[in-house]
């Protein structure tokens, strides 16, 4: 029997992948475990192998193209093995490559395993197997099925992680305690979503050729998909503070000049070299410490209440941004969260993170004070409950005891989620905070 | 009283058994090829000639069918015979007696009589024997209403579940894995029973429940502790009795890991795990499916005489390792 090549999920919240480059050709003789395509996942390049050896046929799965998870990419028959549509193999895609051409997503139908109706067939009689989505035609193990019959859960509106989509128990767990998807009838009275404006509407508003069209990569719609979902499922409120910073520069300048030299393959390096950032991650994570009731995340059933503090660090990188995670950062010194974070932008650039680098996490910083930005507020990224955006630090008045004096000032503001954290427990953590940042000795104990 | 351990090999198990229920009745006795003098082709029988003489411990002529004939009238006459097959291929030549006589007479006369025959299969491959001496019939057998049909996979139920088939009213065929022969374990003194019709759960799991008869199981096991480093935690069912199958126990295992692999060496088509799938599949343990079914069962070809070709028609460790972290980690 032939095996099907599907496009793996290789991410938790992988929807669909892009196939960047094949590494076989049409007919090729493949062994189990060779490498058969490299796909681009949102946030990483991951190379795949034959599930089975054989002669690869059907390949279906273009390069560059975004692909369901689960979809069939080609196939792998034993040799000799008929190929039920190998007379039109070779053809069909290689037609569709001309006549599509572009970047267009394909349609489902054209996505899947080429099979088109022998000639003798009138059209009509071309069956095709019932889609997900299309009610009882949805890949479901039985005991996802029943599950999600105990719990009311709409099948169709869960993503499957199993093999070709299906739908496992660990799937409909997960949309139960997300609170996703009742059946329909329970969804019926909310009022529809407004709709965003369509591709065309919006090009319409241009003169043609004067602008250039740039397909989104993974990464982008992974960004664009995760900051809608948060930004309209969580209730955000913002709480700004001022924090004087000249006793943390006056700090940081000292420890830098105190840190021993050691051998690198570049020659002698100071041993660490400490930058604000790293000085806000370890007040955020020991504010945490000191309000846990903060330290949480929202789940529809509980509340998630961490016991460490795992501060999400935002790093801008060529073409979007990713959160790399310093795990339990509370228990870090300055010089071993310094770096660390140096280790993970670095491979974040280069887009070499493992997805455990940067799924997760309590709570997350944003820091975009070397722009000069003076305030600002962040978008909350779940299962976090705050993120703190973080300005430039800069020399303005202050008034004090009734004096005009100088200081070195940092705004900060704490976007919060109010379903897990109200708006005194927020403030709480954020005067935490700025205790830390003001008094940095006590980081260092 | 608690009786004492020792080690036993599977075959010396067997050999206690035979003579035990000797002495303890002596309606018992033993017929087959070359047991007498020689001790039976793979010495099962042992000096059990020597012991209780040749009119209990009978050397049969070179017919299986005249010997099951022989063992099957006694059998309808009151006496309790465990017949001896040389191998469990030449079941072939005695069908007849099995399948037409031995399993049909209790039905056929009332209930007027009964055929409390035990026979012995040595059965399975790995021994170099070739194609005639190499095979698992067991669900030939286990396909007849009216016989019972065993797998020990251990000399402790070896000795039990020969015991037990000594002591039954109706025919017993017994599968013993002739590599099992050899294999060591401890084994109770005295007098035992191992009841037939149940299964026994080996290893106990949360992801996966592999239903194993005879050989398989060890090598299930050797697959259970494999994947312990993965995180893959198996449950390893010895079905034991082919017919009447334990339906009970399988299907609580699978309702608890949601997840079947059957292995077993008899050829994979119209198997024993073709049975055991369905079982699950018709039974409520369905609605607890979040997997497919696996079989892993033997190649679809006589076995080869070459020991390479050999051992890749019957399923091996990695592949009772690569179909269990398949289906755990939901590559099926």
């Amino acid at each position: 029997m032939p095996v099907e090549v599907i496009l793996p999920k290789v991410d938790m919240d992988m929807a669909t992948g892009r196939i960047s480059r094949w590494h076989v050709e049409e007919g090729a003789a493949v062994e189990k475990g060779d490498l058969l395509f490299e796909i681009e996942t949102d946030k990483a390049a991951m190379e795949i192998d034959a599930p089975a050896g054989g002669i690869v046929g059907d390949i279906s799965g273009k390069e560059g193209v975004d692909i369901p998870v689960g979809q069939a990419v080609a196939w792998i028959y034993a040799e000799g093995e008929a190929t039920p549509s190998s007379p039109l193999a070779g053809e069909v895609p290689a037609k569709r490559a001309e006549g599509g051409g572009g970047d267009r997503v394909p349609t489902s139908e054209e996505g899947a395993r080429p099979s088109p109706p022998p000639p003798v067939q009138p059209p009509t009689a071309a069956v095709h197997p019932p889609r997900k989505g299309e009610g009882k035609g949805v890949r479901a193990s039985p005991l996802a099925r029943r599950i999600a019959k105990e719990a009311g859960i709409d099948l169709a509106a869960v993503s499957g992680s199993g093999p070709r989509g299906r739908v496992v128990k660990a799937d409909v767990e997960a949309a139960i305690s997300g609170g996703a998807a009742k059946a329909p009838a329970a969804r019926a009275p909310e009022a529809p979503a407004p709709k965003p404006m369509s591709d065309e509407q919006v090009l319409r508003l241009f003169e043609e050729g004067s602008y250039e069209l740039v397909p989104h990569d993974g990464m982008r719609k992974t960004i664009a998909r995760r900051l809608v979902e948060a930004k309209s499922t969580i209730p955000h409120f913002y709480l700004t503070l001022d924090c004087e910073i000249d006793a943390l520069l006056a700090l940081r300048k000292q420890l830098n000049a105190a840190a021993p030299m050691v051998k690198t393959e570049d020659g002698e390096k100071p041993a660490y070299k400490l930058s604000v950032n790293d000085f806000i991650i370890k007040a955020m994570a020991l504010a945490l410490m000191a309000v846990p009731d903060a330290n949480a995340s929202w789940t529809e059933s509980a509340m998630v209440k961490h016991k460490h503090a795992d501060v999400g660090v935002a790093v801008a990188i060529p073409g979007g941004l990713i959160t790399p995670i310093v795990r339990r950062a509370e228990a870090k010194t300055l010089s071993a969260i310094s770096n660390e974070m140096k280790d993970l932008a670095t491979r974040a650039r280069n887009r070499k993170l493992k997805p455990e680098e940067y799924q997760g996490g309590t709570t997350a910083v944003s820091n975009l004070g070397m722009y000069g930005i003076k305030d600002f507020a962040a978008v909350i990224n779940p299962p976090h409950a705050t993120i703190l955006a973080v300005g430039a630090g800069e020399e303005r008045a202050v008034v004090k005891d009734g004096e005009i004096k100088p200081a070195t000032i940092m705004s900060v503001t704490l976007s919060t989620d109010h379903r897990a954290v109200d708006g005194a427990l927020g403030a709480e953590l954020l005067s935490a905070f700025k205790r830390l940042v003001e008094n940095p000795f006590g980081m260092l104990v | 009283m608690v009786a004492r351990l020792r080690e036993l090999s599977y075959a010396q198990a067997i050999q206690e058994a035979m003579a035990l229920a000797m002495e303890a009745d002596e309606r018992v006795f033993l017929m087959g090829e070359d047991i007498g003098v020689y001790g039976g082709a793979f010495q099962v029988t042992g000096d059990l000639v020597n012991r209780f003489g040749e009119e209990r411990v009978m050397d049969t002529p070179i017919s299986e069918l005249g010997g099951a004939g022989v063992a099957v009238g006694a059998a309808v006459t009151g006496m309790r015979p465990i017949f001896e097959f040389q191998f469990s291929d030449f079941a072939t030549l005695a069908m007849e007696q099995i399948v037409n006589q031995a399993a049909k007479m209790r039905f056929m006369l009332g209930g007027a009589v009964s055929v409390p025959v035990v026979m012995r299969f040595p059965a399975g491959s790995g021994t170099g024997a070739a194609a005639q001496h190499s095979q698992s019939l067991e669900a030939w057998l286990g396909h007849v209403p009216g016989l019972k049909v065993i797998q020990p996979a251990t000399p402790h139920d070896a000795k039990g579940m020969l015991l037990a088939a000594i002591e039954d009213p109706d025919p017993v065929m017994i599968f013993e894995h002739k590599l099992l022969y050899k294999m060591k374990g401890s084994v109770p003194e005295g007098h035992y029973t191992v009841p037939i019709g149940k299964a026994e759960i080996r290893r106990e799991g949360r992801y996966l429940t592999v239903v194993a008869t005879s050989i398989m199981v060890h090598k299930a096991l050797e697959a259970a502790k494999a994947l312990e480093g993965e995180g893959i935690d198996v449950e390893v069912v010895d079905l034991r009795t082919v017919r009447p199958m334990d339906r009970e126990t399988v299907i609580d295992s699978v309702k608890k890991t949601s997840r079947l692999l059957t292995v077993y060496e008899g050829v994979k088509t119209l198997g024993i795990g073709a049975e055991v799938s369905a079982m699950i599949a018709e039974s409520d343990a369905f609605d607890f499916l979040d997997a497919p079914i696996v079989r892993l069962g033997g190649a679809e070809t006589p076995i080869p005489y070459n020991p390479e070709l050999e051992r890749a028609t019957v399923p091996q460790v990695p592949d009772i390792v690569a179909a269990a972290r398949d289906l755990v980690r939901g590559a099926r």
